[in-house]
């Protein structure tokens, strides 16, 4: 079974001003659309087809050698954004409370200790790539992953996470990606990366 | 100073000592304390138009391109490696201070690779290859429709940000990429040719459309100074 593209949860321009509808149309219906097609042409007919792309990009070893950059790629593509869209929404921003905020507090002192970290991996991650908030066994960390990497091939699981690919920001932010970093933290839908942090367990 | 040629290094440095005191003045540092120079583009901002447009290329410039020489300047400000040329710190990564290593390979090669990147593109571009380097390519791809593909694949096919090149080894011509701002001068070999397939170079008009970017930087190829590196890589 195909996997397929996402609807946005909410219209293109609802995350105006901070991440302007023309990039978000294109994000989402050129970028990761393409991720979803060309994953799709990579497992047809393969062993990977019917699986879960956690399943598949956890274990990235076990995908045929010929497809596994192309699935690598994609399928991070394809994963990455799904979440990225679920974690902003246009009522996001402020701070999580609960027991995310405890273990954000717990592992970096603050909620702004926290936005430092996270701030500085964006900033920081060179090229093309994401940065993350990832639980493992109830701990959370930020790390940041190169083109579409994600934290799903190393056991991890992403319960938040910023696009840092230019096509992310360029259109409204172009160089200055801290601008576009600092503005995501106003669309962040806490409710729902609480979800994900109580599902992962 | 013919425009075609671009600017030589010393006439930077002139360029750059000229201003200089308008900076000590305003208690700046001095810009000629500074290793390396940005180098202005050779032709106007808009002169790429319509292959590559003036807003890309003065953000390109004065933006992108002044971040990583200053960033540069920055790191190895103060360390052995103040007075080298930037081809010899590329080509010997491995002897640059752990420390500032990242750094340098970072904001060294997108120094070195942009200051290429407007070299080898001009208003007057396009065309093919002639001469020598066309002789060479020629026994390297078959023809230059072949070299002209192969190149355009490798420049698409580039996943996340980086850059595709045509190479010179040894009079030899080989066509290959290289991620972020990784450079062939960091494995000894000299690009001739290079294509910057970052998402900045080309998003603004280009948008995902990678491909009519490509297509559209053979129109300002410079064939002409593409086939005097050829000849000064030796």
């Amino acid at each position: 079974m195909a996997f397929e593209l996402p609807s946005l949860p909410y219209a293109e321009d609802a995350l105006e001003p901070h991440i302007d509808a023309r990039t978000m149309g294109i994000h989402h219906g050129k970028h990761h659309a393409a991720y979803t097609g060309n994953l799709n042409a990579a497992i047809e007919g393969t062993s990977l087809d019917g699986m879960s792309i956690e399943a598949i990009l956890a274990d990235l070893n076990a995908v045929p050698e010929n497809i596994r950059t192309a699935v690598r790629n994609n399928g991070g593509g394809y994963a990455n954004h799904n979440l990225f869209w679920q974690i902003m929404g246009p009522d996001g921003g402020g701070e999580p409370s609960g027991a995310l905020a405890d273990a954000i507090n717990s592992a970096f002192g603050s909620f702004a200790d926290f936005q430092s970290a996270f701030s500085a991996a964006a900033a920081t991650r060179f090229g093309s790539g994401w940065a993350w908030l990832v639980t493992d066994g109830g701990a959370v960390s930020v790390t940041s992953t190169p083109n579409q990497d994600t934290p799903l091939m190393e056991g991890g699981t992403p319960i938040l996470g910023i696009d840092v690919w230019e096509h992310a920001y360029y259109l409204n932010y172009q160089n200055r990606r801290p601008d576009y970093i600092a503005a995501f933290f106003n669309v962040i839908n806490w409710d729902k990366v609480a979800e994900l942090y109580a599902a992962a367990g | 100073m013919n425009d075609r040629e671009g600017l030589s290094r010393r006439d930077v440095l002139k360029l750059a000592g000229s201003g200089a005191l308008g900076l000590a003045m305003s208690g700046l540092s001095l810009a000629d304390d500074e290793q390396f120079q940005l180098p202005p583009l050779p032709y106007a901002e808009d002169g790429l138009e319509p292959y590559i447009d003036a807003r890309t290329m003065g953000i390109h410039h004065g933006k992108h391109h002044a971040g990583y020489t200053s960033k540069l300047n920055a790191a190895i400000e103060g360390t052995e490696l103040a007075g080298m040329s930037i081809e010899e710190i590329l080509g010997d990564l491995n002897a640059v201070p752990e420390d500032i290593r990242i750094a340098v390979r970072n904001n060294g090669g997108g120094y070195a690779n942009h200051s290429l990147f407007w070299q080898i593109m001009h208003p007057a571009g396009g065309g093919e290859a002639e001469g020598e380097l066309a002789d060479a390519i020629n026994s390297a791809f078959g023809s230059f429709a072949d070299f002209k593909s192969i190149f355009s694949a490798a420049a698409a096919g580039v996943f996340g940000s980086g850059w595709a090149w045509l190479v010179a080894d040894s009079g030899a011509l080989s066509v290959s990429t290289t991620p972020n701002q990784d450079t062939p001068l960091m494995e000894g070999r000299t690009p001739i040719l290079g294509l910057d397939v970052w998402e900045h170079a080309y998003y603004l008009h280009y948008q995902n459309r990678r491909a009519d970017y490509i297509a559209a930087f053979f129109n300002v190829i410079n064939w002409d100074k593409v086939a005097e590196l050829y000849a000064g890589a030796g």
